[in-house]
């Protein structure tokens, strides 16, 4: 690659006297302040930057601003970005970027490999290539070669911020129209906020040759743009990208160089209350063979190389189009001293005006297309041929081709607002029609092309917003408008060169790598609508997101099937229509700031005594067990077990949740709630219930104790606090408005600490109390309060492990001392902290159901065996209804089954299918817990089983992972099956 | 997103709230219904193109329940 400079006189955004040093691949380069990335690469002779995603094949630049898609690179450094677009990133001091898409190196690329089978990589090849056996076992080789950049390795240095604005009038683009609506607004002393998505404000009038009251372009946008910045009212964001128009009339702003510098990119949620899109319009391209070659350029960003930042994209050009403002940039060529080897225009009749301007071009062809691209790096010359005629007719040798396929308005943020699309016959594009929501559109993003109209156009939008809201509103002051180039956009519709030779590729999205015989692959495979089009072909789907892609792939559907444009329709543009980091999202809101976690009273108290600590469910952190010195986690957990079994063991039970009600009907809804009754319950006894979703599945279960008459204690699973809260709080306040009940959620204004063993009531008794722990005295499955080592407590009979088990409650700014003061009073009979792992194994044992495990949102209350918790006499409960009308049906359901591996020291993997032979490919159920059993001295398991309870000492298999372990069928429990010792 | 106007705190965003779905009839009693009306009852809603009345809650703020009608075509939103 030859490096030479592409500088050429003038360049208005660039300021020669600061130069900037920045890396590009490992070399080193300078470019100006005001250029791009893209600029400076160009004007030092890069015109080579990235290899496409699916084919691997060379890729320049080819449009400007965020259309040029294929200027994809890394960003490296402290703030290291991937998939960042050369074109819209401003250069600064010791920018360090590199390629995407290749390895080892840009120039000779292993992937490049892929374009020789590319003949087999047509439309929807993933699909159909990868299905079998599974996806999985392609993706790591597809993702060493494919995909974009690579995530970043560090936290940022910067941070990400957030904001939420409200303003009168947001609007979107500071072009000629909506630098016009900004000044009709703010002078009607609307408060407004202008936002851009380039580097300065000015869009197309930064690269225009007219003349606005005898100023250029950007004389006029640096004295708008003046005003604007005096008015207090006004906040003008530039590099700011609107990506999302969200119901409710509410914007999202990207801000990519926010103020504080301490902040790497700031999100702005913007509600306002008119909203005046003014996005502009992007040229599109026309797609012909290697069109994607580095050198074909559209049209107007060569123009804007030229003027803006004095860089010669090319040497000799050719230019293409089907409509007049392609003869602007031949104009600029000219200028800039390119020679330009050929005009093609698609038209037989031109008007006089352009026929003028094409006297510039060695030859003018009328008439004719480029069928081909020369050249592999970089374009060599074109192969043009007349329309009717297949045979090219003359190559013409360039390194340059200016495409200009027409004008798109940018209608992504209008479309995304719900406002609908209708064709255009007279300028070939989609326009916006119907407004959803309080929103305006102006400008080229409704087709005025014409810088008069435009800036017209953009005024009327920003008074009209004003007058909507109220505020008096000045009249238009006139402009005087000149342009040299003076021929009115006129086109042709004209879409596309297909290949001659079936493996040649055109390019319709280059970001994609689709093609139009991906295109038409598709279509001859049966997919005609253009959604379904989109998703099987990717085209304008990734990063394009319709900038470029879309309307041409419709142009192309059409044409194919025979319909008009209007028929086939657009696709539905979703946010962001720009790539959005994730960070832009979270904001400073990451970790736990956005999620907390929660913490008992005892959690130091677990720490400093050694726990490992997981986060169990619902953010609570939780000892999973507490390893002696030397012990490993199997050994800790045995040994826990071991204690609870013989002797006492403590448990940290205060995140269990808990929820007090209190009301005349409080029993009412409790019958309603769960499906056994709770009637007649004594005050200071509890009940176990299991709870249902209208839908006759298992939602939850937990104890129940009636504290007074209309007052009672309900908990539940620790894991569904918040869903539980939820659905008691919409059932008491929407479903049954009518019954008189409260209810209040207190899990966390109680510590529990839970004594379970068979020496916990000889413990108990040893400390000073109020209390009588006999067992005639405090019965199973009740509840006393009293006075306990001097604090206040609630205690419960209600046992998890299958032990005698007593959970103490005292409030929560006494948790600490009452765990301490039981360790202390255990210390003679050897108690020992116990954590969630050991209490698994002994629930396992007992075969108590675990959410998450044994009830996984399919099961209800008879296939775990529990009829008995299913009151016959209610006749009504949730989930009543549905759960006997699925049970009409009698189908096989699963039931619970205890599982004995025949090898008894063989744990089998949780989750892992059952199958009833060991060649059998049907599973029939999964096992859903599996623990080794130092109680048993064996591993045991819990599962589900298609009709289980009639296959008890049947041989099933766990398949785990191709291993197939065999397992005795049993009844799911495994300790203490009459339940003797919790209630001793 | 949304702006809504809780009764007791004004107009918040629409991340502080439940939408709790279309108003409905109180919960009938089982008895009173047949298989089909109960599955219409569990399963059927309006999903109504245009205005509807819709239950919603201040969870994340002050967790009062309301009613406001809201247009599902373009979200705006009347309550008063
Ligand atoms: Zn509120």
């Amino acid at each position: 690659m030859s490096i030479r400079s592409n500088r050429i006189a003038g360049g208005d955004l660039i300021v020669r006297s600061q130069k900037i040093r920045f890396e590009f691949n490992g070399r080193k380069y300078t470019g100006f302040q005001g250029d791009t990335l893209a600029s400076a690469l160009m004007a030092n002779g890069i015109d080579f930057v990235s290899r496409s995603f699916k084919y691997h094949r060379p890729r320049g630049f080819s449009a400007s601003g965020y259309a040029d898609v294929s200027s994809m690179v890394q960003i490296d450094g402290d703030e290291d970005t991937p998939n960042v677009l050369a074109s819209v990133t401003p250069l600064s001091e010791g920018l360090t970027a590199r390629s995407v898409n290749c390895w080892p190196s840009l120039e000779f690329d292993v992937g490049t490999a892929l374009r020789l089978l590319s003949p087999i990589i047509p439309a929807g090849f993933y699909y159909k290539t990868f299905m079998w056996p599974h996806w999985h076992l392609f993706e790591p080789f597809i993702r060493k070669i494919a995909g974009f950049g690579n995530a970043p390795n560090s936290i940022p240095v910067r941070c990400f911020g957030k904001s939420y604005d409200y303003c009168d009038v947001l609007i979107v683009g500071a072009g000629p129209s909506g630098l016009s609506a900004g000044l009709a607004a703010s002078r009607s002393g609307a408060r407004v906020i202008l936002a851009d998505d380039m580097l300065q404000p000015g869009g197309g009038l930064l690269s225009s040759s007219a003349t606005i009251d005898g100023k250029s372009g950007i004389e006029w946008v640096s004295e708008v743009v003046e005003e604007l910045d005096a008015n207090p009212s006004v906040t003008r964001l530039q590099n700011a990208t609107a990506w999302g128009y969200l119901e409710g009339n509410h914007v999202v702003i990207s801000e990519r160089s926010p103020t504080p510098e301490n902040l790497l990119r700031r999100s702005r949620r913007v509600w306002a209350k008119q909203v005046i899109i003014a996005t502009g319009a992007f040229e599109r391209p026309i797609v012909f063979e290697n069109n994607d070659r580095p050198g074909v350029m559209q049209a107007s960003a060569v123009s804007s190389y030229i003027r803006n930042y004095a860089v010669k994209p090319g040497q000799k050009a050719v230019v293409f189009t089907n409509n007049n403002s392609a003869y602007r940039t031949v104009s600029d060529l000219s200028r800039a001293g390119i020679s330009i080897a050929a005009v093609v225009d698609v038209r037989s009749r031109v008007d006089d005006h352009v026929v003028k301007v094409a006297s510039q071009a060695t030859d003018f062809y009328q008439d004719s297309i480029v069928q081909t691209v020369y050249g592999n790096k970089r374009v060599t010359g074109v192969g043009i041929r007349s329309r009717e005629t297949g045979r090219i007719k003359r190559k013409i040798d360039c390194d340059l081709v200016c495409v200009s396929g027409g004008w798109n308005p940018i209608v992504h943020l209008f479309s995304q607002s719900g406002g609908s699309l209708d064709y255009n016959e007279q300028i070939h594009a989609f326009i916006p029609a119907q407004l959803l929501q309080k929103s305006l559109v102006a400008g080229a993003a409704r087709g005025r092309f014409n810088l008069r109209d435009s800036l017209r156009d953009g005024f009327e939008a920003g008074k009209l917003a004003a007058e909507t809201i109220g505020l008096p509103v000045q009249a238009q002051p006139s402009l005087k408008v000149i342009d040299r180039f003076d021929a009115e956009y006129s086109i042709e519709e004209f879409w596309s060169v297909p290949p001659i030779n079936r493996l040649g590729k055109a390019f319709v999205d280059l970001a994609g790598d689709v093609t139009v015989n991906d295109l038409h692959l598709a279509l001859r495979e049966g997919y005609e609508s253009i959604e379904h089009l989109k998703r099987y072909t990717t085209a304008g789907m990734g990063l394009d997101q319709g900038k470029t892609a879309n309307v041409t792939a419709i142009g192309i559907v059409a044409k194919h099937a025979g319909v008009s444009m209007a028929e086939v329709g657009t696709t539905t543009f979703r946010p962001p229509y720009t790539p959005v980091e994730f960070g832009e999202f979270a904001g400073s809101c990451t970790e736990d700031v956005v999620l907390p976690y929660r913490y008992t009273p005892m959690t130091e108290w677990h720490k400093s005594a050694g726990a490992v600590m997981f986060e169990a469910g619902a953010r609570w952190v939780r000892p999973s067990y507490y390893p002696l010195s030397g012990e490993s986690m199997d050994q800790a957990i045995q040994r826990e077990c071991r204690t609870v079994r013989q002797g006492v063991g403590i448990y940290d039970g205060s995140p269990l949740a808990k929820f007090a009600i209190k009301g005349a009907d409080s029993e009412t809804l409790l019958d309603l709630m769960y499906t056994n009754s709770f009637q007649n319950l004594d005050i200071q006894q509890g009940k176990y219930g299991v709870m249902l979703h209208e839908d006759g599945r298992i939602f939850d279960d937990g104890v129940t104790f009636r504290l007074s008459d209309d007052e009672y204690l309900m908990s539940g699973a620790t894991g569904n606090g918040i869903l539980l809260e939820t659905r008691l709080d919409s059932f008491i306040n929407v479903e049954r408005p009518d019954l008189n009940v409260l209810f209040t959620p207190v899990t966390s204004q109680w510590a529990n600490a839970t004594v379970c063993g068979p020496l916990a009531r000889t413990l108990l008794e040893s400390v000073e109390s109020d209390i009588n722990f006999a067992a005639d005295a405090f019965p199973f499955m009740h509840m006393r309060e009293g006075v306990f080592a001097d604090m206040s407590v609630r205690i419960f009979r209600v046992s998890f492990t299958g032990e005698l088990s007593f959970e103490i409650n005292t409030p929560a700014r006494y948790g600490l001392d009452l765990w301490t003061h039981l360790i202390k009073a255990g210390d003679q009979f050897d108690i020992c902290p116990i954590g969630s792992e050991a209490n698994h194994v002994l629930r396992v044992e007992k075969g108590f159901i675990s959410l998450g495990h044994e009830v996984d949102g399919t099961i209800d209350p008879y296939d775990l065996g529990m009829a008995w918790i299913v009151s016959k006499k209610k006749s009504d409960f949730i989930g009543m209804k549905a759960m006997q009308i699925r049970r009409k049906n009698d189908d096989t359901r699963q039931h619970l089954i205890g599982l004995l591996p025949i090898n008894s020291s063989e744990l089998l993997p949780e989750g892992a299918p059952l199958i009833s032979t060991i060649k059998s490919t049907r599973a029939e159920g999964f096992v859903s817990a599996s623990v080794w059993s130092s109680t048993l001295d064996r591993t045991i398991a819990l599962g589900l089983l298609a009709n289980g309870r009639e296959r008890l000492d049947e041989t099933v298999y766990a398949n785990a992972n191709g291993t197939i372990i065999p397992a005795i069928v049993c009844k799911p429990i495994f300790y203490d099956s009459d339940g003797r010792k919790m209630r001793m | 997103m949304l702006l809504i106007r809780c009764p007791w705190c004004g107009l918040r965003s629409e991340s502080e709230f439940h939408c709790n779905g279309e108003v409905r009839p109180i919960r009938p009693h089982s008895s009173s219904l047949t298989d089909q009306q109960s599955v219409q009852h569990t399963c059927d809603r309006l999903n109504f193109k245009g205005w509807i009345e819709e239950d919603w809650c201040h969870s994340k703020g002050c967790g009062e329940w309301f009613r406001l009608n809201r247009h599902t075509v373009t979200h705006e939103i009347d309550q008063d």
